[in-house]
Parts: C-alpha cells; sequence; structure tokens
C-alpha cells in the first residue's frame, strides 16, 4: 500500500505542469508550512516534496536569511560542514516551495492563524536559548553563553554587540560539548587561519586583541562521559601553536577500560591517552594552551576566578565531594547545552526541558490529555533537545515528514477543504530571490578581503539589500 | 598520469555541478555534451556496476566508471537514496555511510584512515566493515560490487 502510494508520488513528480493541475483540481492541493529555515526544516521539506506530489510547501522564518545554524552555528573553519546549503538551496528553488523570511511566529504570524491557513503546521524553529549555571554572579559582564559568543563570531543580527573581553590570560568554558570545543579553538587558532573564513570583521579585530592564552574546558564527570566527538579533538590537538595539557590524575583506571568500550567511545578515549602519553614525553615551544579538565562541577564565581567541587562518579553520574578546586577565568563561557523557547502561547511546550512535548514529532494537545494535536508537528532540536550532529537532525526531519504523508494518507488530518497559505499582505517579507540578492552582496563583499563572504548583520541592511 | 587524473576530477566536477543545478534552466549545453563525449570514450572498458541494497531488501542497480568514488555513483546517477553525501566527499558527515560484504570489505586497497574512522564513529548502525561511500574509488575489479545502505539514510526510521 505504502510503496504503491510512493510509486504514484514519485510518477507525479516527473507528469508535466497540466498533468499536475488536473490532480489538484480533484483534491485540494495540501498546504504544509515550516516554522524555521535550519536543517530540520530543509530536511523536512526535501522529503515532503519528493513523497507528497500534491503538496505545496511554505517556509517562514523569523531572520531575512536562511539556514539557522549552518549558518550561525557551525564554526566559520568548518566550511565543508556548510556544503548542506547546496542541498537546501535545491529544495528551496523547488517550484513546489516558498519562503517567506522576516516572518516570526509570535510576532508577525500566530500559530493558529497558520493552522488556518495550512492543513499542516511543522516547528523547527530550533533552540536560540541556553541553560545556566544557577549560580550567583552568573550575570557579571565576564560570565557569557557560548552560545552567543558563537552568534557573535557568526553574525547573528543582535549579536554583534557582545564585546567579550578577551584582555585576560584564562578562559575557563563550563562544558565539554563541540561548541565548548569550537568556541576554544576560535580563541586558541592562529588568526590568519581565521581570515580566509567567514567570521564577522568586528569578531576577527577583536580576536586580533585578544590576550587569552589559555582556555580550560572543564566536564564534571571523566574522560569516558566527555561530550565532544573525536573529529573536533583531532583537530584541536593539530592546531598549531597551541599545547593541549591533560591532568593524568583524570585518566587513572581509564586505560584499563579501554578493550571494553564500544568502538567510537574506545577510539575517543586511545586518542586522549595517546595525546596525554606524548605530552609526557616531548617537549612543546607553543604560546597557548588547551587544557581538558575533568570532575569538576561549577560552584561559584568570582572575579578573575571560578570555583569548582571536586566530583566523584557514582553510576556514571558526578557527585560533588568537599573537595575544591579554583581556576583562573578572566572570561566564563557558559557551553552546558541550548534551549528552546516558547513562541506562541498555543505551543504546548515543555519549559523544564526546553521542547515541544510531542510523540514522533506529533505535537500534544496543550491540554493534559496526552492526546495528539492532529495537523501540528516538530523536528529537530526543538522537538528532541539540543543534541546530535548533522546527520541526527536529517534522520529525525525524514521520520517527521514520513509521519506527515503518512497522516495524510490515512486521513488523521483533515485535508478535503482547499487552505490559502500564506499571505504576505504588507510586511516586509524576504522571498527566495530576496535572499538570493543578500547571498550576492556578501559573496561579492567578502571577495574583496578573500573571504567566501562577508556576512552582514543588520537587519535593516539585509531588507535594503534584498529590496524589501 | 596527472593529465588523466585532472581530465578525471574536472569530469567528475562538471557532472557534480550538474547534479546540484540539474533543477534549473541555465545549465549550458556545453557542459552536458562534454560530459557525455567523455562518457562515452570511457564507455566500454571502464564500465564498472554497482548496486545499492536497501535496508528493505530493495535492490538498485546502477554504475560508474573507473576513477568514481561511490558517491560520485549516487550522485550521476540520481540514485534515490535521501541525505546521501550531504558534505559533498570532504569527510564532515557519515552520511554516504555504507556496509559492505566481509570478501569486498577486505579487497579494498585503501583502509580507512582516522578522519574517515571519525566520521564513521557517528554513523547509525556501524559495522566491521563500514565505509564512507565518498572515499570508495571503483576499480574495475569492482565490477558486480554490492553495498547495504543503513535503513536510517533511505528509511528514515530514527526519530
Amino acid at each position: 500500500m505504502t510503496s504503491n502510494l510512493l510509486n504514484i508520488c514519485r510518477r507525479g513528480l516527473h507528469t508535466s505542469s497540466v498533468r499536475q493541475q488536473i490532480i489538484q483540481s480533484a483534491t485540494p492541493t495540501k498546504r504544509i508550512c515550516i516554522v524555521g529555515a535550519g536543517p530540520a526544516g530543509f530536511y523536512a521539506a526535501q522529503y515532503l516534496l519528493k513523497n507528497l506530489s500534491d503538496c505545496v510547501v511554505d517556509i517562514v522564518e523569523k531572520l531575512p536569511v536562511p539556514f539557522g545554524l549552518v549558518r550561525f552555528g557551525v564554526a566559520p573553519d568548518h566550511p565543508e560542514v556548510k556544503n548542506v546549503i547546496n542541498t537546501f538551496t535545491k529544495t528551496a528553488e523547488h517550484p513546489r516551495l516558498r519562503f517567506f523570511g522576516n516572518v516570526a511566529l509570535g510576532t508577525d504570524v500566530s500559530l493558529q492563524g497558520l493552522r488556518n491557513q495550512y492543513h499542516a503546521v511543522l516547528l523547527t524553529y530550533g533552540s536560540d536559548q541556553d541553560r545556566e549555571l544557577q549560580l550567583e554572579n552568573e550575570q557579571q559582564s565576564h560570565v557569557i553563553s557560548a552560545r552567543k559568543f558563537v552568534a557573535w563570531y557568526n553574525g547573528l543580527p543582535g549579536a554583534d554587540n557582545l564585546e567579550p573581553d578577551l584582555s585576560g590570560r584564562d578562559v575557563t568554558i563550563v562544558g565539554q560539548g563541540n561548541v565548548a570545543v569550537d568556541v576554544a579553538r576560535m580563541l586558541l587558532s592562529p588568526l590568519d587561519a581565521l581570515r580566509s573564513t567567514d567570521t564577522t570583521e568586528y569578531a576577527l579585530e577583536a580576536l586580533s586583541r585578544s590576550q587569552v592564552e589559555r582556555v580550560h574546558l572543564v566536564g564534571r564527570r571523566g574522560p569516558l562521559q566527555a561530550a565532544f566527538t573525536i573529529k573536533e579533538l583531532r583537530e584541536m590537538l593539530k592546531l598549531p601553536n597551541v599545547q593541549t595539557r591533560w591532568r593524568s590524575d583524570d585518566f587513572s583506571g581509564i586505560a584499563n577500560q579501554v578493550e571494553q568500550l564500544p568502538r567510537p567511545r574506545k577510539r575517543l578515549t586511545e586518542l586522549m591517552l595517546k595525546s596525554l602519553n606524548d605530552q609526557e614525553k616531548l617537549s612543546s615551544s607553543a604560546s597557548k594552551q588547551f587544557l581538558p579538565i575533568f570532575l569538576r562541577a561549577p560552584k561559584s564565581i568570582t572575579e578573575g576566578e571560578m570555583e569548582f567541587s571536586v566530583t566523584e562518579l557514582q553510576q556514571d553520574a558526578a557527585v560533588p565531594t568537599a573537595a575544591i578546586e579554583r581556576l583562573p577565568a578572566n572570561l566564563i563561557l557558559r557551553s552546558i547545552g541550548y534551549k528552546s523557547s516558547c513562541a506562541d502561547a498555543d505551543i504546548s511546550f515543555d519549559a523544564r526541558r526546553g521542547h515541544v512535548r510531542n510523540r514522533e514529532g506529533r505535537v500534544l494537545k496543550v491540554d493534559a490529555s496526552d492526546s495528539v494535536d492532529a495537523g501540528l508537528y516538530v523536528a529537530g532540536w526543538l522537538g528532541t533537545g539540543p543534541t546530535g550532529v548533522i546527520l541526527t537532525t536529517m534522520s529525525g526531519a525524514f521520520a517527521v515528514a514520513k509521519n506527515i504523508c503518512e497522516d495524510m494518507a490515512a486521513n488523521a488530518l483533515d485535508t478535503s477543504t482547499s487552505k490559502p497559505g500564506f499571505e504576505a499582505d504588507d510586511k516586509r517579507v524576504v522571498t527566495w530571490d530576496g535572499w538570493r540578492r543578500i547571498n550576492d552582496f556578501e559573496i561579492e563583499t567578502g571577495k574583496a578581503k578573500g573571504k567566501p563572504r562577508e556576512k552582514i548583520v543588520s537587519i535593516a541592511e539585509m531588507l535594503r539589500v534584498a529590496g524589501v | 598520469m596527472l593529465v588523466i587524473n585532472t581530465c578525471r576530477n574536472t569530469a567528475r566536477l562538471v557532472q557534480r555541478s550538474a547534479w546540484i543545478r540539474n533543477s534549473f534552466p541555465i545549465i549550458g549545453p556545453s557542459i552536458t555534451s562534454r560530459t557525455f563525449s567523455l562518457g562515452l570514450a570511457l564507455r566500454q572498458q571502464d564500465v564498472v556496476n554497482v548496486t545499492f541494497v536497501r535496508a528493505n531488501g530493495t535492490k538498485i542497480k546502477t554504475s560508474g566508471k573507473v576513477g568514481d568514488s561511490l558517491l560520485d555513483v549516487v550522485v550521476n546517477n540520481n540514485v534515490d537514496l535521501d541525505g546521501f553525501g550531504a558534505c559533498e566527499g570532504t569527510l564532515t558527515c557519515s552520511t554516504c555511510h555504507l556496509i559492505f560484504k566481509t570478501d569486498d570489505f577486505e579487497k579494498l586497497p585503501d583502509k580507512p584512515g582516522d578522519e574517515e574512522l571519525d566520521m564513521l564513529d557517528l554513523a547509525y548502525e556501524l559495522t566491521d566493515t563500514s565505509r564512507l561511500g565518498c572515499q570508495i574509488t571503483l576499480s574495475k575489479d569492482m565490477d558486480g560490487l554490492e553495498v547495504q545502505v543503513p535503513s536510517t539514510i533511505n528509511d528514515a526510521r530514527a526519530a
């Protein structure tokens, strides 16, 4: 049954426009709105366009520009990761897809409004907040979130005025995920390596005056629970003029456990142990240091220092002991996870966990019934929480899009009446053509500086270049 | 040899960009014909038949040329595998993960390097005979190769 349906859908893709019109006039065009033009949104759109020949997909995006964390999260020195943009662009230029940038859910449009205009609404607006340490003095200016720091060097509108204080010798990063490692690498990389990336000009200027020499990367648990992945660690170990120094105490008893570990964890641990072993043997003339520190839980923040509890592992959980350690910290970067915000009061949102309540991407009703709110879906970090690499988001988005197809085929949501879709009225909406103008402009501006692009940071400037 | 490699890479790039833009009518006929004539010249002796097997057992029979990567084969033939090769062969994702039969795996001339293994470590359904398709270059003796595509790529079962 499903494969028959898929075949029909596929054949539909190749029919002429005349034929498509005939098909469409028999049943109303299925209108699907995706809120958020990041990877989850684009991958879901790709799947829907391929597998539902009688659907049209609109993507609305809060910013005037698309691609979400691929543009504003992926580190500038990882341009290869951004190749997914080519596939997203192909999806965006599909005749049955429309892009509406500069349209924010909760302010420009309401969820109820979108649901009236579309048969299905898929929320993919990601995670724009971060978890806090819940410590006193956390609001001081020398404590900033890694998320904001990433947004700063990547040119997220509104993040350009962060002014991180890089005048001190020591930066302490709390957290050991890949975001934490990205930030450490940006702080320790030779500036010349960053000048040929799309790092924003003001960030390059600030980094050129940086006095940072040591970056501490602190985690509550041990090496076997380290959250960074092996590629990111290998990159740190190869960074010119940077020495990685581990604490041998952190690794006591670890070598004996390596053989029993699953392959990914085993290879990561072996790489750490090899690096630890090398540091004892090799002298280094590097002027900068990357200092991963395990088994320390954040306790308090003071001027120039951060206090940690020494922890012990009990069943993989970090339990603080009475012992404490102080680490120098002219700047503290908090990197203990992202969370999502609730863009519209009608969304069933789990504020504690920071994501939309859902079952396999089907959003639950706002009431306590635990039943599915037919026609409303969520994918990406907004639904799963902020973990995983691009493959994780892609597979998740495909799975939710598949559920949408199946729900429509099973009449689990009403597609019998026609829906109007988004009407741009007088709002300053950026279409895909508008984005192309911004894209061309950024690439052209970047050329003069030997960069792949110079990102426009101000929304007003984006709108001007887009011609709206 | 260098010249041959350059030609081959150029052909590959042309084909790759043709794939990326194949939904736009802008693409010039000259590019298409260049690819075609090169393909024709190589057709007889350099075709390598490859079969991709989906997790549900369905087989996709296709072919590439000696020197193509398995990612090229998927791209050039528009093989229907959603999300395959997201980073376009730059060793920064694991979406072109393929599982080989043990015999075929052992016959592969190059063992995976650290960077490939790093990415494979992030793949779903990792096996001892897993490789990234972008790192496997076709040779004549691979004719008839059959590789398995993990279910998470083409069936998208994982939530």
